[in-house]
């Protein structure tokens, strides 16, 4: 199955493109916008956890060594496409077009991190674990239905396909035909289980052919190959060709959360490793020194910009109005039934309102 | 209720929910039915019976086996503009899909505040009664009752079927909408052809009494009106209200009621503990506890699962307990 589900990749380890057939598509212009979200996503997603270390936000969900898989992918997608992510995916919503505001605020608890701004047809992250596969396989449903050209992207880890949504969300799709990519993240881990462990199948790509679905197998840190197997996949579904799984193969250098600690199932030695040879950033970093478009006081420029919009929006996250305890009454229903409306009053009566 | 012969027809119940499915699908095409076996078989209990030859197979939707794939694929198709109908072929065949109605359909508003909602409506025939394999006959309306975000509808008679339907399909919130399989042909009714709506949240007394109130819904409506007629001739005024939404009840008119007999004698097929008898006790208790004569009488099924139907009558409440009950509260 490995043979047949070939990890596919356009730029290599060693920053050199090895897929003739992109070379062309490389323009400057998009290799330095595929780093720049990455760059944006990797110091948020250090943000993150340094504000959770300080107790400025609550537990925070990191993503470092992922930022290929999710910025590739997501800057596959166009205006009004869905997008589905899991609670690991703000680098994607992010380079989608989430607000940092509003992402900062769901780790800090809040409501308003699961709303995206205006117009941005992006989900609220999936906790329960694969549900989401069949809310993106629905939504994209309608998209058809209604004959727009639009389709759904939907995240996930491999301890994912351990599920039945997983099967549920490929079979519908499947059977009627649904522009949706399935989107895997193989990060070699669900918390503490290993690929291994989860599965006896050597891929996971290899699961799309017990739905008659094309599945891709990449290298997920080769931001390049995930940005032109997506589009392509993304391109196909617009088309009429149907649902198309990608498994982007990849690593979370870190925990599955803050309040995770990876050295009890794994050598953590492996992410320092990983880090050395496998980075997409520093991938991406040596094929722009070696195409000559690589400029260092860019690069500075580019990370103190950056640092400044997080730092404006962990500022703005911080001075938001405290949430009114009504948010939590009054949004159940479009109108409050009596049972909600009588427990509102009462505890409004109790704090003295 | 519906008097005039004009306009109307003489349906069954399940007639009544195909007739509501055909005048929302075709009022809107963003009414869409999906289940198992709902287009070419016309359902399992013939409730999208002729459905998918009007409306076509890509609004009248057989879907694979899978109610937790029905329901999943049916929310992101309500937050994308669809008024999808899911049916389950059986409320105990709901279970697989208790995670998508739990965590997303019920909650995807109050998550977001609103900016996504999912307004679906999730039909399924429930109860004993019928003799139907086992699994097929449980009665768990009270997981829904308690899971915040869906409102719960039982219509008992053709008429209320229709109306609470089309109310159903118009509501923006979910609703799960529960069809009482023991009364799908056992009566017939005139239901007008015409579109109505019967409102969500309100019951219906059913008899005016003055001595006991019966509260109750579902298949157990009949049974309940049997024991108040008998209960009539012994000189025992007994006043039963079909509740007909079990989320959000109705308060005022339970109260009402209540208030106006001091006794009460609640009648449903599920079991007993933390089913909704629990609820409306608790409610007679916030309401109307001053004006009680006598403790609440409860005529439930067991905290057994159901049995299979060689037992299902012993199981089922009858006109015999809800008489004892009715006394009981009585001679209290």
């Amino acid at each position: 199955m490995e043979n047949q589900f070939p990890k596919k990749q356009i730029l290599n380890e060693d920053g050199v493109v090895v897929d003739d057939v992109y070379k062309s598509m490389l323009d400057e212009s998009l290799v330095k916008t595929l780093y720049t979200k990455m760059l944006r996503a990797r110091l948020f997603d250090r943000k993150g956890v340094n504000l959770q270390r300080q107790g400025r936000i609550g537990t925070y969900v990191p993503f470092e060594g992922q930022e290929a898989a999710q910025i590739g992918s997501s800057m596959a997608m166009e205006e009004g496409d869905w997008m589905f992510p899991t609670y690991r995916d703000h680098g994607a919503t992010l380079t989608f077009g989430h607000s940092l505001k509003n992402v900062l605020l769901y780790w800090k608890g809040r409501q308003e991190g699961c709303i995206p701004p205006e117009g941005k047809k992006i989900f609220p992250p999936a906790v329960p674990i694969a549900s989401q596969l069949l809310h993106a396989a629905g939504a994209a449903w309608a998209e058809k239905m209604k004959g727009t050209d639009r389709a759904s992207i939907v995240y996930f880890g491999d301890g994912a396909t351990s599920e039945g949504d997983f099967h549920e969300g490929l079979n519908f799709a499947s059977v009627f035909n649904i522009p949706v990519v399935f989107f895997n993240q193989n990060n070699g881990y669900a918390i503490s289980i290993p690929v291994e462990k989860q599965m006896k199948s050597k891929t996971i790509a290899q699961k799309a052919v017990g739905y008659d679905i094309e599945g891709i197998r990449l290298d997920g840190n080769d931001v390049f190959a995930v940005y032109f197997h997506t589009k392509a996949a993304v391109e196909k579904a617009r088309s009429g060709g149907g649902p198309t799984l990608i498994e982007a193969v990849t690593w979370r250098y870190g925990a599955h959360t803050t309040a995770d600690d990876p050295s009890k199932y794994r050598d953590q030695d492996e992410s320092m490793i990983r880090r050395e040879t496998t980075d997409p950033l520093a991938r991406l970093e040596k094929y722009m020194q070696q195409e000559g478009i690589w400029d260092s006081s860019w690069q500075k420029q580019l990370e103190q910009d950056i640092t400044l919009e997080i730092e404006a929006s962990v500022h703005e996250m911080e001075n938001e109005q405290p949430p009114h305890v009504n948010d939590m009454f009054d949004h159940v229903f479009a109108e409050n039934p009596w049972p909600i409306e009588d427990q509102k009053e009462a505890y409004a009566l109790v704090r003295g309102e | 209720m519906a008097t005039a012969a004009v306009g109307t027809k003489k349906l069954t119940l399940v007639q009544a929910v195909t007739d509501g499915l055909r005048t929302m699908l075709r009022e809107s095409e963003n009414v869409i039915v999906l289940g198992e076996d709902v287009g070419r078989n016309g359902g399992v209990f013939r409730a999208t019976d002729g459905l998918m030859e009007e409306f076509g197979d890509q609004r009248i939707i057989d879907t694979p086996l899978a109610e937790s794939g029905i329901i999943g694929t049916s929310i992101g198709l309500a937050m994308n503009g669809f008024r999808p109908v899911a049916e389950m072929q059986f409320l105990g065949f709901v279970y697989p899909a208790f995670n998508q109605i739990m965590t997303h359909a019920s909650r995807i508003r109050s998550r977001t505040l609103g900016a996504f909602t999912v307004p679906l409506v999730i039909r399924a025939p429930f109860g004993a009664g019928v003799r139907a394999p086992e699994i097929h006959s449980d009665s768990v309306e009270a997981l829904f009752t308690h899971m915040p975000g869906i409102k719960v509808v039982v219509p008992s008679n053709p008429y209320d079927a229709k109306g609470l339907l089309i109310a159903s399909i118009e509501d923006p919130d979910p609703v799960l909408f529960l069809e009482p399989m023991r009364c799908y042909r056992s009566s017939k009714m005139d239901v007008p052809e015409s579109k109505y709506t019967v409102e969500i949240g309100k019951g219906r007394v059913m008899k005016e009494g003055e001595h006991v109130t019966l509260l109750t819904y579902g298949a157990m409506v009949d049974a309940s009106l049997k024991a108040a007629n008998e209960a009539e001739s012994k000189g025992i005024s007994v006043e039963v209200i079909d509740l007909r939404t079990l989320y959000p009840l109705d308060k005022e008119l339970i109260a009402r009621s209540v208030q106006k007999t001091g006794r009460t004698v609640i009648v449903h097929e599920a079991p007993s503990t933390g089913g909704l008898g629990d609820t409306l006790i608790s409610l007679i208790n916030d309401t109307s506890f001053l004006y009680m004569k006598a403790p609440v009488e409860r005529v439930t099924g067991f905290d057994t699962p159901v049995p299979m139907f060689a037992l299902e009558d012993h199981y089922l409440p009858n006109a015999a307990r809800i008489t004892s009950a009715i006394h009981k509260v009585i001679n209290f």
